[in-house]
């Protein structure tokens, strides 16, 4: 009795163990976990994707998705800040549409025009300009007319009238100009010489592509690539500071007009000695040989980390499509070199937009604001469909050294080589620069850099006028035409 | 009016597939899934689904036919909805309204694609589900199938290998052969076959030679179909591999193995073969070579991305502009056109069926039967990863199609023999449920009681 009972048991836990090794419910959950697993980072990148790139798929050349929403949809118009047309699709009886751009040559780069590829707002804007958010109301009225749907108008942050001005003052001269507020990176305006007309874009398309000396469709103010001149020794003056944080006040220089290191040799601008100059007369003058002076002292590597810091050598935060400016500065760069780079000379390069970025950064105690142009998206009716806040990128400089760097730079005004701007209702900032681009001396583009008014800035202005000549002479007085205009239209 | 109607449309049809997901995962629960509640209004989900979208294609197309496209789907979609549960009272209710919804939102998909091939597709649906309704009453009457462990390998592998040796090449890849003017594509038809091998090798013996002689035929079966570039079924028939030799055994070693073994040939198959490096490195960056080998992922990203969370609207889009969209890229064209909500319901009720699938193993005493579910669930879930984990650039593209939704005959019968042979096995386990008072589950209770 008693031992069956015992047989009994035994066989009934060795059933228990039976089904336990049998039993594998905890396998089919880990499988059924990993899976859901599995689909969750499968879900999330189809999620993440969808969120951050539809913009992006749509505006690429090879999505045949475009001329669908070009067949239902016609294109929107681009307006200035203060809602004058820049460009705009007229229809005719037969709904055959037609792109005017009212101020003809004046808007040619920024707008830029959208047959024949695109360029400028019409590239940029794109994805808004083609897509409606018109009233469902309206589309279903529209497609009973069997009329296409008004795509979305697209406001930008163009000033008219200081566009006018700039192009004016540019004349017929080679160059770019940038202007840009400088609490908000908004770009007021924009000019690139030569232009063209975007309304006979079909017409003069062909001649244009040929006519390889000009680059009338290279947009100067982002892609132009230029030797920066005496424009950069706000950099080195910048390197200076951080170098000598508590004596470079104490810097001085007897300045016999040209100055001698490694065997090379630069001069000053015509010759001039400046006789003693301290830090900021050096700056003031703009003296070579001065710069060049301290220029062979500084630490190579810790230069191109703040060159770096100032984003050379590297893509600039911005929508539109800029080339990148370059410095060759390294541990092994030679005195001659260090001498032509710390005048804004040799190999260094930079784009009208990038030195308008460092200026305004400067102004704006060491803040860069993104520069933006658009501003915002409307659809017919006027309702805000997308908006476009100032974002900033973050600190180049630190605030006091914006401070030391503003001060050198109202020095230029007061008592420098950008003379021709004081006296005004305004003070004003800057630096100018005389650029030589060739071998035979007296060659050179004018530059000017600067802000106003030199206590609380509020506009940025950057000039390029190829081959003109000296900064002080030729950049200079366009500067004071641009923040005449942009006060003038404050008050 | 039309405006109105495609336009709100668009919306309600991604709000109604997102209840019916909500719906199947609810169903998970038993006590829900008993209720019967929520499968009268998956039914009537179904069915309001399939009127929007037919709606929206005849509105913007003004083609009549796709009102007798219509009308012939919603009487396919009546019978396999509401017949198969009068004719198998006990059917899983979840895996069935899912494979009702999946089916009809393909067969909308395809029409709107290419009108003649859902012709097409709709006469295969109509056979394969006509067909697959004698399984569940062959299972549970066929008692041999555990005893033909060699014949499941030998006939796969002899299949495997005549189409590499004699099939039509298609896009680079052997994959098929025509018979009186039909085009089969055997390594889907194996896919069952290996699966049974699988299950009858290892659901008594699970020593480490068991294990090791399985993987010879695995192997096999895998390099057969890496020659023949069907790298897509490769990588389906390893995983079932390794994950049915894990449940068999329980021993996640086996699991690592695999991880480190497929990671391996992964990188054998990228030095040797120039096809697979292709494939990569289209992955890697599809945007340098958009005219060549990206041309494909790229116009799958747009259609993705122009289609956005509520899709362009039916007939609105451009998904054809995506080579083989009606097959590897279906799940774009849905994106694009329904909306990526859409596309995100589809995958959520594909992840539901597999949990389902893993549900009815777990209760499953039988060995053998339970890897067969097993097995079918990992090769389901997995073929549904590769698909949209290429079309979306998340994994590099193997090209295989989407379950039910993708146009392709093997591929759809295939998955609904699958299907119903997991109903089989349902049905089965609640009648041995009920006659040894072993099951759990809730109809088997049920069954008890009466």
């Amino acid at each position: 009795m008693q031992g069956r009972q015992d047989r009994h048991e035994s066989s009934d836990s060795a059933k228990k163990r039976e089904a336990r090794r049998l039993d594998n419910k905890r396998e089919l959950f880990a499988t059924g976990f990993f899976f859901a697993a599995l689909f969750a980072v499968l879900t999330g990148y189809l999620g993440y994707f969808t969120a951050t790139s539809e913009q992006e798929m749509i505006n690429n050349s090879y999505n045949s998705r475009q001329e669908i929403l070009l067949s239902r949809n016609y294109r929107g118009a681009i307006y200035s800040r203060d809602g004058e047309v820049l460009a705009r699709t007229i229809l005719d009886e037969g709904q055959n549409e037609s792109r005017e751009y009212p101020f003809s040559n004046l808007f040619s780069h920024i707008v830029g025009y959208s047959t024949n590829g695109r360029m400028g707002v019409e590239a940029l804007a794109n994805y808004y300009l083609i897509n409606t958010s018109t009233s469902l109301s309206n589309k279903a009225a529209n497609d009973v007319a069997g009329v296409k749907n008004p795509g979305d108008n697209v406001y930008t942050t163009l000033d008219v009238q200081i566009q006018e001005v700039a192009d004016n003052q540019l004349n017929i001269y080679k160059g770019a100009i940038v202007v840009t507020e400088v609490s908000t990176g908004k770009i007021l305006a924009m000019v690139s010489h030569p232009d063209f007309d975007p309304n006979q874009i079909g017409a003069i398309w062909d001649s244009l592509l040929e006519d390889k000396n000009s680059s009338v469709l290279l947009n100067r103010a982002t892609q132009g690539l230029y030797p920066p001149g005496s424009t950069f020794k706000i950099v080195t003056a910048l390197e200076y500071i951080r170098e000598n944080p508590d004596t470079y006040g104490n810097y001085s220089f007897q300045c016999p007009g040209w100055f001698a290191s490694g065997g090379s040799r630069i001069s000053c601008y015509h010759g001039t000695s400046h006789g003693q100059v301290g830090f900021e007369r050096s700056f003031a003058k703009s003296c070579n040989s001065s710069f060049a002076n301290i220029g062979v002292g500084l630490d190579r590597d810790r230069f191109r980390e703040t060159l770096e810091g100032l984003l050379f050598d590297k893509p600039l935060p911005v929508s539109l499509s800029c080339s990148k400016s370059s410095v060759t500065i390294s541990g092994e760069t030679s005195t001659a070199e260090m001498l032509q780079t710390s005048i804004g000379q040799g190999r260094t390069q930079i784009t009208p937009l990038h030195l308008n970025m460092i200026t305004s950064a400067i102004a704006n105690d060491g803040v860069l604001m993104k520069p933006y142009v658009v501003d915002h998206v409307e659809n017919d009716a006027g309702r805000v469909v997308k908006s476009f806040s100032p974002e900033s990128y973050g600190q180049l400089l630190t605030e006091e050294e914006a401070g030391i760097l503003k001060e050198l730079m109202t020095a230029v005004v007061e008592s420098g080589t950008a003379s021709k701007l004081s006296g005004q209702s305004y003070t004003a900032a800057g630096k100018t620069g005389s650029a030589e681009y060739n071998d035979n001396k007296g060659d050179s583009h004018a530059w000017f850099t600067g802000f106003a008014p030199a206590q609380y800035p509020e506009v940025c202005v950057t000039i390029i006028v190829e081959g003109a000549g000296s900064g002080g002479d030729y950049a200079v007085p366009i500067a004071r035409r641009i923040f005449d205009a942009y006060f003038n239209e404050k008050k | 009016m039309q405006e109105y109607i495609t336009e709100l449309s668009k919306y309600a049809i991604a709000v109604l597939m997102a209840v019916h997901t909500f719906c199947s995962f609810l169903s998970l629960s038993d006590r829900v899934e008993k209720s019967g509640v929520v499968h009268m209004i998956q039914t009537l989900l179904l069915f309001a689904v399939q009127l929007l979208m037919f709606v929206d294609l005849a509105l913007v197309t003004k083609d009549a036919w796709y009102v007798v496209f219509y009308v012939f789907v919603q009487a396919f979609l009546l019978a396999a909805a509401i017949m198969v549960p009068v004719v198998y009272e006990r059917a899983n209710r979840l895996l069935l309204d899912n494979m009702c919804l999946l089916l009809g939102t393909g067969l909308c998909i395809i029409s709107r694609l290419y009108f003649h091939r859902a012709v097409k597709q709709y006469i295969i649906v109509l056979v394969s589900l006509t067909g697959s309704l004698f399984i569940p009453w062959l299972l549970t009457r066929i008692r041999f199938l555990k005893k033909l462990t060699w014949m499941y390998a030998g006939v796969g592998s002899v299949m495997l290998s005549v189409v590499l040796i004699l099939g039509e090449v298609t896009h680079g890849s052997r994959l098929s052969f025509t018979v009186f003017d039909v085009t089969f594509q055997p390594s889907e038809f194996v896919k069952i076959l290996f699966v049974f091998f699988l299950a009858a090798a290892l659901w008594e013996n699970t020593s480490f030679q068991r294990v090791a002689l399985t993987a010879v035929i695995a192997g096999i079966h895998v390099v057969v179909l890496v020659v023949s570039r069907d790298l897509g079924s490769a990588l389906i028939f390893f995983v079932g591999y390794v994950f049915v030799v894990f449940g068999a055994t329980k021993n996640y070693l086996y699991l690592l193995a695999g991880a480190l073994g497929g990671s391996g040939a992964a990188w054998g198959a990228y030095h040797l073969f120039s096809h697979v490096r292709n494939r990569v490195t289209a992955w890697q960056d599809p945007w340098s070579f958009i005219d060549t080998k990206g041309y494909a992922i790229t116009q799958s990203l747009f259609a993705i991305g122009s289609g956005s969370w509520f899709g362009m609207g039916l007939s609105q889009g451009n998904p054809t502009a995506i080579p083989y969209v009606e097959a590897d890229f279906i799940f774009s064209a849905v994106c694009e056109e329904l909306g990526v909500v859409t596309g995100i319901c589809i995958i959520l009720i594909s992840l539901a069926c597999f949990l389902e699938i893993l549900k009815i193993a777990s209760r499953i005493k039988d060995r053998f039967y339970q890897l067969i579910v097993y097995g079918i669930g990992i090769m389901y879930i997995f073929q549904i990863f590769l698909t949209i984990g290429g079309g979306i650039k998340l994994i590099p593209l193997t090209g295989v199609t989407l379950p039910f939704i993708s146009y392709g005959g093997s591929s759809i019968m295939t998955t609904m023999i699958m299907f119903f042979i997991i109903q089989g096995i349902y049905i089965r386990m609640q009648q041995e449920g009920g006659r040894h008072l072993a099951g759990k589950t809730g109809p088997a209770r049920k069954q008890r009681q009466r």
